[in-house]
């Protein structure tokens, strides 16, 4: 189910504009990996161009190859639809659709897919969708109501599971607790530990110990000074990020000392 | 230390009594406002509702024709050929004009980049503000002189066309743009095509909104009278084909009655003499239409009011 992604030389513009400079890296499947980095310095960016999302801003365009187990997703006559239903995304404010019910919500990425699906099949996807986003218990009894009812924990659930329905190979998560409260977050990170056993996860975070409890690595993103462009100051192990980075400038960050 | 006893009051104090008072001027002020607001419309509807109500409660009103009451001194008759004339073409000028204003505004909300973009907002904001008899003299030109088509609904219809575009494209923009971008990003992130995004998620999402626009849109053009001028001419009798002949609408049929309501027993100041002539059934049917027009209008707001909460997007 989960692939891995290898990003290599990749520049990416807003019009003529450098946001984000010369980065290479992989993400491994199975596993967490975590972006932090001060605000503006280019994770989301770099997450969005993982799947062809920063294309929906005007102007936007990357130079670079970004891999899914080895083909393109930049390549000629590769489909950004496609893309995006291999690799999904949660965003950082929940945003379950406001004119559908919960059960619509769930599998609205396949009702608006290309291919026909049985109402039984729906069903079965509602449920095992729910259950992997730990919602279903709460919201079994009342699927036929809106999905905007639900508190703001919940609807960012209701958005994995919405997500994780269309069976994607790898998800993208831009800050999704940023919005939550501690015991949502709290809930989301299990969440996260559980889905990381089928899917290949990237997460950006503001929160660093965030990233050390749910990731096996962490991406660490600076600015190369002001008016200059992002980049990537180094990937390793989480363990070693925040213990021992290699990096002047990452132990800086982490430790509070920065800028 | 009497000193530090002192001033908390008058620093709290002192300016209180301004406040309260310009606070209470403002207050006053608005509520008088909106009263001096209230006031002609509740005059209008008082006197439309008081003076047609009685002609327009009778069956004959809405089942029968003018064919036999074309004299003011003639009581009875009905409101049916108007009542046709009026749903006919304002249905047809809404039939062309919603999918165009919708798609229009869809475009240059979802679509529209740079020049064209600019293009089609400019023009919009003309088209806003041509007058309708204008619209109606460009009708006439292209079809009654330049084509030799003789007078018909169907023209009425179109001039209305021009001048229902602009409202719904102008409102549907705005409801489009209210629809959060997170809503888009989560579709295309789900791998939704751009065009199913807009058609299942979007426009959905600002339904109501834009079925606001379109009753507003209705609204504007079922009252409009120069097109009906130019492009019909009355009939008292029923005439429900479109394509062919004169063709009555509620706002000819007010127009019909008025010289009967305005000159009646008198050349010199028509209104001051009215009261006076007690058997002058047009101005009763004058009225009663005005008030039919009020009401379907009403009628149309909140049949879409209704359906709009059906599908209300809750937040």
């Amino acid at each position: 189910m989960a692939k891995r992604i290898d990003v290599s030389d990749v520049n990416i513009y807003y019009g003529k504009f450098l946001a984000v400079s010369d980065v290479n890296l992989t993400i491994q499947p199975r596993s967490v990996t975590a972006f932090i980095g001060p605000s503006g310095c280019g994770k989301s960016t770099v997450l969005r161009t993982l799947n062809r999302m920063h294309e929906v801003i005007a102007g936007a365009r990357v130079e670079g190859t970004v891999a899914l187990d080895g083909e393109d997703i930049y390549g000629a006559g590769v489909d950004p639809v496609d893309v995006r239903r291999t690799i999904g995304m949660v965003f950082q404010r929940p945003n379950p659709f406001p004119t559908m019910s919960i059960y619509d919500n769930v599998v609205a990425g396949l009702k608006l897919g290309s291919k026909k699906i049985s109402k039984s099949e729906l069903d079965g996807v509602v449920e095992s969708s729910l259950r992997s986003a730990n919602l279903w218990d709460e919201v079994r009894n009342r699927l036929s109501k809106p999905g905007s009812g639900l508190s703001g924990g919940q609807q960012q659930r209701l958005c994995i599971a919405r997500a994780i329905a269309v069976k994607p190979q790898v998800l993208l998560m831009d800050e999704p607790c940023s919005a939550l409260d501690p015991i949502s977050t709290l809930a989301i990170e299990d969440l996260i530990q559980e889905l990381k056993t089928k899917y290949t996860i990237v997460i950006v975070t503001h929160n660093m110990q965030q990233a050390a409890r749910v990731s096996e690595r962490t991406a660490f993103f600076n600015l190369a000074g002001i008016g200059k462009p992002g980049q990537m100051v180094e990937i390793d192990d989480t363990d070693k990020i925040f213990s021992n980075p290699a990096d002047k400038r990452t132990e800086d960050y982490i430790s509070g000392r920065f800028g | 230390m009497t000193l530090a006893a002192e001033t908390p009051t008058t620093a709290f104090a002192s300016n209180l009594r301004a406040r309260r008072t310009k606070n209470n001027i403002a207050t006053v002020v608005m509520t008088g406002c909106f009263l001096v607001a209230l006031v002609p419309l509740i005059w209008l509807l008082w006197t439309v509702i008081s003076r047609g109500w009685r002609v327009m409660v009778h069956a004959d009103w809405f089942s029968q024709d003018q064919r036999l009451t074309q004299d003011w001194r003639t009581p009875g008759g009905g409101a049916l050929h108007a009542i046709i004339g009026t749903l006919e073409q304002v249905l047809v000028c809404s039939l062309i004009s919603v999918p165009v204003g919708v798609l229009a505004a869809v475009y240059l909300v979802e679509y529209g980049t740079g020049k064209l973009r600019s293009a089609v907002t400019f023009m919009v904001d003309i088209l806003t503000g041509v007058p309708s008899i204008v619209a109606a003299l460009f009708i006439y030109l292209i079809f009654i002189i330049e084509f030799g088509a003789g007078f018909a609904g169907i023209y009425v219809s179109l001039a209305l066309v021009l001048l229902m575009i602009p409202v719904i494209v102008r409102t549907t923009e705005e409801m489009l743009k209210l629809v959060p971008n997170e809503l888009r990003e989560a579709s295309y992130a789900l791998g939704v095509p751009k065009w199913k995004t807009i058609a299942k998620i979007v426009l959905p999402t600002a339904f109501s909104g834009i079925l606001t626009g379109i009753v507003l849109g209705v609204a504007r053009v079922a009252g409009e009278t120069a097109p009906a001028l130019i492009l019909v001419q009355y009939s008292a009798s029923r005439n429900s084909n479109l394509l062919h002949g004169n063709q009555a609408s509620l706002p000819l049929f007010i127009y019909s009655q008025f010289p009967n309501y305005a000159n009646v027993g008198s050349k010199e100041n028509a209104f001051t003499h009215v009261k006076e002539v007690t058997n002058n059934y047009a101005a009763g049917r004058m009225w009663a239409a005005a008030l039919t027009l009020i009401l379907l209008i009403a009628l149309l707001n909140l049949v879409a009011r209704l359906i709009s909460r059906r599908s209300k997007v809750s937040n």
